[in-house]
Formats: structure tokens, C-alpha cells, sequence
């Protein structure tokens, strides 16, 4: 497996990747897309990427995944989309009747340079229906960026303020994480008392239940008059920089809603300080529901650390899951030696900050130093990996090369996982999402022991 | 029961009247009282449609350049086009040298903004120049995404600037994902290159076995080719080369010294079929090794072909013998399949292969088609002459080779090729159409909302399609079989790829999952008391 990679690092200056670890914005947007209630995402550009698009989601999710696409041909490239787009946003409501259009681009659409606002003004909109858009240009970031610019055409479409006193509720930008996650997260709010729009929310949506009939549009996602309403919200909690700041911030600016931004809540720390977050704003005692859950994840901690204590983990993934993962894995004892996003980091004045810099400061306090790296690909962390092995591996799907062709236990976290099912029905985040954690990593390390032990070494209780 | 062409026309009368006038030519309920039924394919996808079409990208570099595995693909574009044909095309390989084999590598240029204003050229350059130094490869591709064509970077300059660089053959191809209107532009866009750069380039004058075949447009999805090669090996054959399943740099070469060429995919490689008889006086067979009744009459078609009395006495032994332990495999799986219904919507050849392995089974396809066919797939080769080529495949290139002049050999007597022409389909293909049956529907380009509709009036109890499709049809309490991924199982090719099938099939039937989708509360009232007949409290 990967016997092509050498363990000889070679300085590799021409800007391209080798088994990268990201993809392209426009999959980003697309998975926004279907957070928002009766909606249909729409691809500017030619149909290979819709379909690619759809067949990634559709993997990782195991639901059907619908968007629609302008179906550029050669014509269209050299002339402009402007025919298909008009053409197409008639066909869809037509045809397929959603409420919304959220329409991203290409790298095609946004090479050409096609006015994406003015046809939409010039296209045939039925009577309470609406089309927004996203500029998703695949040459820029990665599917985070992508994620993160749908988000923000929610705020700057529909957001809207009546002015004057605030409500009494909080907006909470999820960032690029799993329905399973989104419904955690709703159930912590919840809990708090406190009154809450999520958007976009996945849930619902992506985890649809099976009965027998297909929906085109199913129950879930954000409707449009919660994300008009998110305007007048007290407070945007975006949790996750990358891919959710700059909505949180849109907002801020358009609708001077106070923007708070915070780690994806992965592991204790993070979590406590979502829940710290909420409670300051809005004077809500922390319940003991909650107070009671996160006690029990410090006894699973403290019950079983030395299942991890000490081991060198590496980690990959998106920028704000790995930075979660990251602090996590520091707090239960654990080492981090390789950490790596495919998501270059943090352009200057994109407010996003250094993921680079992040993991960096984490790693100092504990004492650590390790291999950080924004912008990599997952041929560079194999070779750390064989230059400095590893206990554990997280990550992707993608990683299962690595972790066969180098024999180390792995954990599937993030996008996309392909080859497994159930992951994103169940959170990662919340003190909930941190005891299954626990639980994938023991279980890892502890297969492993048991596989690698002699007979008169195997263990019954661990 | 049959489907009319009236319930055709209820159904599309939904769709707004220009919809419905270009959606109409794309379908028609068989007849075979009529001579001919003519359909329209291969044209441009209405845009907002829901289609379930690729592109030229997916076409030249997914389809048909991914699977040559001693070759490093680099795709010169933004990450996601390298990112989403990374591994997830089931093209089995495997290399009797691993430091050469590519297979789970993905390599891509990742343009970035800079890329596209000052152009991309010089950072491919350093890209091939990284990847010969870091994996030494036998050769390289170059495959060009949307933006590459707009920008106006010259891929071809810069591979023949690189080759000379390095000495190995480094191919561009202008695969841009809006040629043409589907996969199958890039297809045509693959085989050009591949025939012009590599086939013939080995030094082979003679094939080193007897009876030597290549097998073209089998990309050995689920392991389908080993099968295939299993059984022909046995037989006798000695197989060059298979474009491009578990293919290599190194066999393609000398694919020039085959006997003859099987087709098993006709859309994406009949182009390489046509030219290598034009170029090497090779003819081309074509085969289906899907099911055991259309593997019987390919493996005869070969003998015929080849007419040896050793290879047709061995092509009947094992013709036996294995199909009597395929047809006792299926056995037991036809009990559970016997009496049910098929959609076989497939790429642009499972749509027509698969109908006889389910037709074995007992199941009956009630309506076909294909994402990207052309005429020719649907109605047979005759009709060539009378497609037009429109203003959107008109740029395509068409390779015009000719006869090689020291290579060039006959492998048949004219008349010998005219009598075999008559009994086996030697350099034709008839389509998928002829065989389907009265009342079956035969629809090019199927949409979602077509697919729903379909699905409503003719209630199969199977859907066999790909990945974007089958929740939604599962969410419907059916049965989804995917016929691209095989989800994920196979092979399904050969004989026992037959058997697979089946039982993977009967799986999806007898799964007790539907049983569970009403739960108990909607069918049972609320409150259960008995009436009191006595009328007592």
C-alpha cells in the first residue's frame, strides 16, 4: 500500500499536491444549501462538478443528496452562463418547486466572470420564491471556504433587522459538521432554556428518516424566516473560524448583531466555553442536566487515561474539526505529533487567524512541539509518519491508506468518511460527542493491544 | 404490463411546453410492430433538469486514463475534479511491482487564483518535474479541468517541453469538463491520444501466445476483467492487453499485436476498435460477459472467429463446465427473484448488458436507458451515417489514422470476414434497443423528476443505477442496486460474476429491512377495545 512514497522528504516547491486533504468550495456550499429549508442547491457551472458534488455528499451521508446544475457546454464557456442560469432557475421552480434557489459557482463560472447577481434579477422568479447566491470559486480555500461563503449569503440575502431592542436569542453557525452534530449542539441550547436559530442546519435534512416516500424537500433545515429573523438576534455564536466567522461577522456589520467567535465545541474545554459563552449573554444557568453530563465525561476521563495517556496521535482534517481534535486529544494526556489541514490558513485580513498559529499556542502550553502544517496533503504527513511514527491516526477515509500501509489503529473523523456508516448520526461535539471520542480512541488503541498481544499477554479486563 | 405512448405523453405534459418538446425525442415505449424507432441522444442536458451526467473530465481521466496503473494522472485544475476521481472509480489493479503502481495516488496541480490570472504553465511544469523525481513513473498524463481551456494554458506545450526534459512520454489531453456534453466526450478525447501516443509504440511484432486478444472498454470494476481473463486464459487465449482495467503503459503499447479486439464497452471505446482495424486490419468483436447465456455466445463468437478445432473443443469444455456451476449457483436465487421487475438506467453499456443476467434470474426490465450513449448504442451501428453532429460535439477531434504500412496485416480473407459478418457481430453492434420488448420504455438521459414519475406508474421492484439515486428510491421502499460501484461487491462479469450477482440481488429482496418501514402505530388504531355485542357496561 502507498509503497510509492519514500521516506526520504524532498523539498517539493511546485504548489501541488500529492492525496490531498481537502477538496473544492462548491461541495461546501452545496452541503450549506441543504441546511436551509425547501431549498435546492444550484451549481453554476458545467454538470461534472454538480454530480461529483452530489456523489461525494451522497457517500458520506448515505441519503440522496439533490441539486441541480447549468449544464454549461463549450458554447456557454466562451459566450457566458447567463442563458443556462436564467434558463435553469425557470426549469427548477417549475419543475421541482422549492422555495429557494442557493445557487454557488465554479471554477468555470468564475473564470468566465459571470454576473451571478444581475441574472438573478433578471431571471423569471414565481411570487414568494427566492434565489441567493454564493460566489464559490474552487481555486480559492477549500470546501471550507465554500461552506463558509454560502453561510454568508444567507446573512447577506435574508438577514434582516426591525431595529431597535434585540430578542432575546441567539444565532449559532455550526460550521462544516455532521447532522449528528448540529442536533447536539440544538440539545444543548435547548437545555440552556435559551431561544435559538441554527443555520444552516443539516438535521432533518441529510439524516432523513426512511417511511416509505421520498421528500425532495425534507423536514429539516433552517426556514427562511428564521434566517430573516437571525437579524434580530442578541447574540451569533460561530462556532468553528473558518467556516463560520465571516457569516457571524456579515451579520455583525449588516444587522449589528453581536458576533462571538469559538472552536468548534470538540472535547471538554471547547464545550465548556460554548456553554460559558451562552450563559454570560444571557444570564441562563448552566442546567444539571448538563452539569451531570459533562461530570461523567471527567470520570470516563480520569476512569480510563491511561488508555491514551502518553500515546502520539496524528491528526488530519478540516481546519476547525482538527483544532477541536487537537485541544482534545492535549487534555486527555494524549501527543499530538502530526497535525495537518488541507485548508490553507488563515489569509491576512480574512479574520480567520492562523491555524498554524493556533495549534502552535495549544502545543506550547502543553510543552510540546510537533509537525503543524496548513495547506498540506496527506502524501507529506505519511512521510512524517514514517520519520516520526504514531500510536493513532485521525482523520478522514482517506487515511486508511496510511494507516494500512503503516499498520497504525485509526479513527474515522470528519469529511468525508465513505467507507463507514452511522458517523454522522452521532455528535463528535458536546460533552456527549467527547465520551464517543473516548470511545473510538480506547476502543483503537485497546483492538490493537488485544490484536498485537501474546496469548499468555491477552488480557479480560483492560 | 406494457407502457403506452399515451401514458408517455400524460407524463410529460407536466413539464412546460419546451421541456416537454426536446424531453419527448429522448424516449419511446418499444414497439416492434414499427421497422424503426428512432431516439435522440448525445445532445446537451437542459440546464435545472437534475441529470445524472458527468463530463468530458470524468469521461477521459476518471473512466478511461484512471486505470492504467503504472501511469502518475495529473490533473491540471482546482483540487476537487483530482479529489472526487481519487479512488472512487472501483478500477481494481494490481502490479507485480508496487513502487509502480499508482493506483491509490491522486495528483492535481491545485490551481490557485494567481494560477488562473498569470496562467497555470509553469506550475505543471514543476509538477511533472516533482513527480519524476519523487516516483520515477514510465509515463505520465496530463488531464485539463474547466479552467485550463479558458485561461488559455497550453498543456501540450508543456508536456512535450517536460518529455523532452525527462525522456519518458508525457501525454496532455484537453478534457475540459464542458467538451461536448457528457462523459462521453472525453471518452472520444482518451482514445484519440492513447491510440496516437501509445498503442503500437511497444517494440512487439509478434503476440508471445497463441490465439492473442485484447479486450477494449473493460475497466475491471469489482475485479470484472480477472474473471473474464480467468476463464479465456483457460481456454486458450493469450490476452495483450485489456483497455484499461488493470491496465499499464507497458501492455497498452504493443496492443498492436493482438489477433483480435473484444469490445465489451462500445461507447467508450469503439473509437480505439474502429482505428485499430483501420490501422492494423485487427477486426473487432463485440462481446457482453454480463450473464451466463451472453458470456456462452461471446466465448463462441471468439472460437468461431478464430476457428481452431483444439480452441473450439476447449471453449465448449469449459463453456460446460462452468456454466453448470454458475446455473447451480443461481439456482436457489431464482426462487426469490422469479416474476420481478427492473429500471436499468446505466452510464452508456450496463444499461443493455445487464438485461439478459436479469432476464436469468427471472426479472423482467420494464425500462432502460443511458446517461450518455449515442444513437449508435440505442439503435445499432447502422445508423451511424445519419447522425449529425451538433454545434456542441462538433469540437471534439476526430483522430484519421491509416494503414500502418509495415505493421498493416489482414487477419482475414475478405470473404472470410463477409461470412463470419453474417453469423457473429463482427465490427457491429445492433444497440440495446432491438432487444427489448413491446411496452418497455427506452429513455436517454433520465432525470430526477422523470425517475419519479417512472417509478409511480411502473412500480419495479428494483432500481439498478448509481450512487445519486439510490436512496431516494430506497427512501421509496425499493430495492436500489447500483450498477456502476456494484456497491461496492463483485465482480459481476463471467460466470461467476453471474452467481454474485444474483445473490447480491436476492439480498436486496429478501433483506427484512422493508418490513419495518411502516412502524407499528400507523397500522394499528389507538384504542383497541371490543365491542360490547351484549351491550352490557
Amino acid at each position: 500500500m502507498l509503497d510509492c512514497t519514500p521516506k526520504e522528504m524532498l523539498e517539493r516547491k511546485s504548489g501541488g499536491l500529492i492525496n490531498p486533504a481537502k477538496t473544492c468550495q462548491p461541495i461546501g456550499a452545496m452541503y450549506a444549501a441543504l441546511g436551509i429549508h425547501n431549498c435546492l442547491p444550484h451549481s453554476h457551472g458545467s454538470q461534472g462538478c454538480c454530480s461529483f458534488h452530489r456523489m461525494h455528499l451522497t457517500r458520506h451521508f448515505r441519503d440522496p443528496i439533490m441539486a441541480s446544475t447549468s449544464s454549461f457546454t463549450e458554447g456557454t464557456s466562451v459566450f457566458g452562463g447567463v442563458a443556462n442560469l436564467k434558463a435553469a432557475i425557470k426549469n427548477v421552480f417549475d419543475i421541482y418547486g422549492p422555495d429557494v434557489i442557493a445557487v454557488h459557482t465554479t471554477c468555470l463560472s468564475e473564470t468566465i466572470g459571470d454576473d451571478i447577481p444581475s441574472t438573478i434579477k433578471a431571471a423569471e422568479i414565481p411570487p414568494g420564491k427566492v434565489v441567493i447566491h454564493a460566489n464559490t470559486p474552487s481555486y480559492q480555500g477549500s470546501h471550507v471556504t465554500g461552506f463558509s461563503n454560502m453561510t454568508k449569503a444567507m446573512v447577506s440575502y435574508l438577514a434582516e433587522t426591525a431595529g431597535g431592542v434585540k430578542k432575546d436569542q441567539v444565532n449559532i453557525v455550526p460550521g462544516f459538521v455532521n447532522p449528528g452534530d448540529m442536533r447536539e449542539i440544538k440539545r444543548l441550547v435547548k437545555a440552556m432554556g435559551i431561544s435559538f436559530i441554527l443555520f444552516p442546519d443539516t438535521s432533518g435534512v441529510v439524516d432523513s428518516p426512511m417511511t416509505g416516500e421520498f421528500a425532495m424537500y425534507p423536514r429539516g433545515g433552517t426556514t427562511i424566516e428564521q434566517l430573516k429573523d437571525t437579524g434580530n438576534s442578541k447574540l451569533t455564536v460561530a462556532l468553528g473560524r473558518f467556516a463560520s466567522s465571516e457569516a457571524a461577522e456579515l451579520l455583525s456589520s449588516k444587522c449589528k448583531v453581536t458576533a462571538v467567535a469559538l472552536k468548534t465545541p470538540i472535547g471538554i474545554k471547547a464545550t465548556d466555553a460554548f456553554l460559558m459563552a451562552l450563559r454570560g449573554t444571557f444570564a441562563a444557568e448552566i442546567p444539571y442536566e448538563l452539569e451531570e453530563e459533562r461530570g461523567q465525561l471527567v470520570d470516563i476521563m480520569t476512569d480510563t487515561h491511561f488508555h491514551f495517556h502518553g500515546k502520539r496521535v496524528a491528526i488530519f482534517g478540516d481546519p476547525d474539526i482538527v483544532t477541536g481534535l487537537t485541544e482534545y486529544v492535549l487534555s486527555l494526556g494524549m501527543i499530538p505529533v502530526h497535525v495537518l489541514t488541507g485548508t490553507p490558513g488563515g489569509a491576512i485580513g480574512s479574520g480567520m487567524g492562523s491555524f498554524e498559529e493556533d495549534i502552535q499556542q495549544m502545543l506550547a502550553e502543553a510543552k510540546l512541539s510537533a509537525n503543524v502544517k496548513a495547506g498540506g496533503d496527506l502524501f507529506l504527513l505519511h512521510q512524517w509518519i514514517k520519520n516520526q511514527p504514531v500510536d493513532l491516526l485521525i482523520g478522514n477515509t482517506y487515511g486508511k491508506y496510511i494507516a494500512r500501509a503503516e499498520d497504525i489503529p485509526f479513527i474515522r473523523v470528519g469529511f468525508p468518511v465513505l467507507d463507514r456508516s452511522v458517523h454522522s448520526y452521532l455528535p463528535i461535539v458536546g460533552y456527549r460527542g467527547a465520551m464517543r471520542l473516548i470511545e473510538m480512541i480506547s476502543g483503537a488503541l485497546l483492538d490493537r493491544a488485544d490484536r498485537d498481544a501474546k496469548d499468555e499477554d491477552f488480557e479480560l479486563v483492560m | 404490463m406494457a407502457f403506452t405512448e399515451q401514458q408517455l405523453e400524460e407524463m410529460l405534459s407536466q413539464y412546460s411546453p419546451k421541456v416537454q418538446k426536446n424531453r419527448k425525442k429522448h424516449m419511446f415505449v418499444r414497439d416492434t410492430s414499427l421497422e424503426h424507432q428512432q431516439i435522440e441522444a448525445n445532445t446537451r442536458t437542459i440546464p435545472g433538469v437534475i441529470t445524472n451526467r458527468g463530463c468530458a473530465f470524468a469521461g477521459c481521466k476518471g473512466v478511461v486514463l484512471g486505470p492504467l496503473k503504472d501511469m502518475v494522472h495529473i490533473v491540471h485544475g482546482p483540487v476537487g475534479c483530482a479529489f472526487y476521481t481519487w479512488g472512487a472509480r472501483r478500477n481494481k489493479a494490481k502490479s507485480e511491482d508496487p513502487t509502480q503502481n499508482f493506483m491509490n495516488y491522486c495528483f492535481s496541480t491545485d490551481m490557485q487564483e494567481s494560477d488562473i490570472v498569470f496562467g497555470g504553465e509553469k506550475k505543471l511544469a514543476k509538477v511533472i518535474d516533482e513527480v519524476v523525481e519523487i516516483f520515477k513513473p514510465h509515463a505520465i498524463t496530463v488531464s485539463a479541468t474547466c479552467p485550463v481551456g479558458l485561461i488559455g494554458d497550453d498543456i501540450n506545450a508543456v508536456a512535450k517541453a517536460a518529455e523532452e526534459r525527462h525522456g519518458i512520454p508525457i501525454m496532455a489531453f484537453s478534457c475540459e469538463g464542458y467538451k461536448g456534453v457528457s462523459q462521453s466526450a472525453g471518452h472520444h478525447i482518451a482514445n484519440n491520444i492513447l491510440m496516437d501516443r501509445v498503442i503500437g509504440a511497444g517494440d512487439l511484432e509478434k503476440a508471445p501466445g497463441k490465439f492473442p486478444i485484447n479486450m477494449l472498454g473493460e475497466y475491471n470494476i469489482g475485479g470484472d476483467s480477472w474473471e473474464i481473463e480467468r476463464v479465456l486464459k483457460e481456454i486458450g487465449y493469450t490476452i495483450v492487453s485489456v483497455m484499461t482495467g488493470d491496465g499499464s503503459y507497458e501492455e497498452l503499447k504493443n496492443a498492436h499485436v493482438a489477433e483480435l479486439n473484444l469490445v465489451q464497452c462500445h461507447r467508450s471505446i469503439n473509437y480505439i476498435a474502429e482505428m485499430l482495424e483501420t490501422k492494423y486490419g485487427t477486426p473487432w468483436l463485440k462481446v457482453n460477459f454480463i450473464g451466463i447465456q451472453s458470456t456462452i455466445e461471446s466465448l463462441r463468437n471468439m472460437a468461431l472467429y478464430f476457428n481452431d478445432p483444439g480452441l473450439l473443443q476447449r471453449t465448449e469444455e469449459v463453456i460446460a463446465r462452468e456454466a453448470a456451476k454458475a446455473e447451480k449457483g443461481l439456482e436457489q436465487y431464482r426462487k426469490i427473484c422469479e416474476g420481478k421487475t427492473a429500471f436499468c438506467f446505466v452510464g452508456g453499456s450496463r444499461g443493455h448488458h445487464y438485461q439478459g443476467l436479469f432476464a436469468e434470474l427471472g426479472i423482467e426490465t420494464v425500462l432502460a436507458g443511458y446517461e450518455f450513449a449515442h444513437r449508435d448504442d440505442y439503435e445499432g451501428r447502422q445508423v451511424i451515417p445519419d447522425i449529425k453532429l451538433d454545434a456542441d460535439t462538433k469540437n471534439i477531434p476526430e483522430l484519421h489514422v491509416k494503414q500502418d504500412e509495415r505493421r498493416f496485416c489482414l487477419k482475414l480473407t475478405p470473404e472470410k470476414m463477409a461470412e463470419l459478418k453474417a453469423k457473429i457481430p463482427l465490427s457491429y453492434y445492433a444497440g440495446m434497443s432491438v432487444e427489448m420488448k413491446d411496452g418497455t420504455v427506452i429513455v436517454d438521459d433520465l432525470n430526477h423528476f422523470e425517475t419519479e414519475l417512472f417509478i409511480k406508474l411502473l412500480q419495479p421492484d428494483i432500481f439498478a443505477s448509481g450512487i445519486k439515486d439510490k436512496y431516494v428510491v430506497q427512501k421509496m421502499g425499493i430495492p436500489a442496486k447500483q450498477l456502476h460501484s456494484y456497491d461496492y461487491s463483485g465482480p459481476y462479469a463471467g460466470f461467476g460474476g453471474a452467481v454474485n450477482f444474483a445473490r447480491d440481488v436476492s439480498m436486496a429482496f429478501a433483506s427484512p429491512t422493508w418490513n419495518f418501514i411502516v412502524p407499528p402505530w400507523k397500522d394499528q388504531p389507538l384504542l383497541n377495545g371490543a365491542v360490547n355485542s351484549e351491550g352490557v357496561a
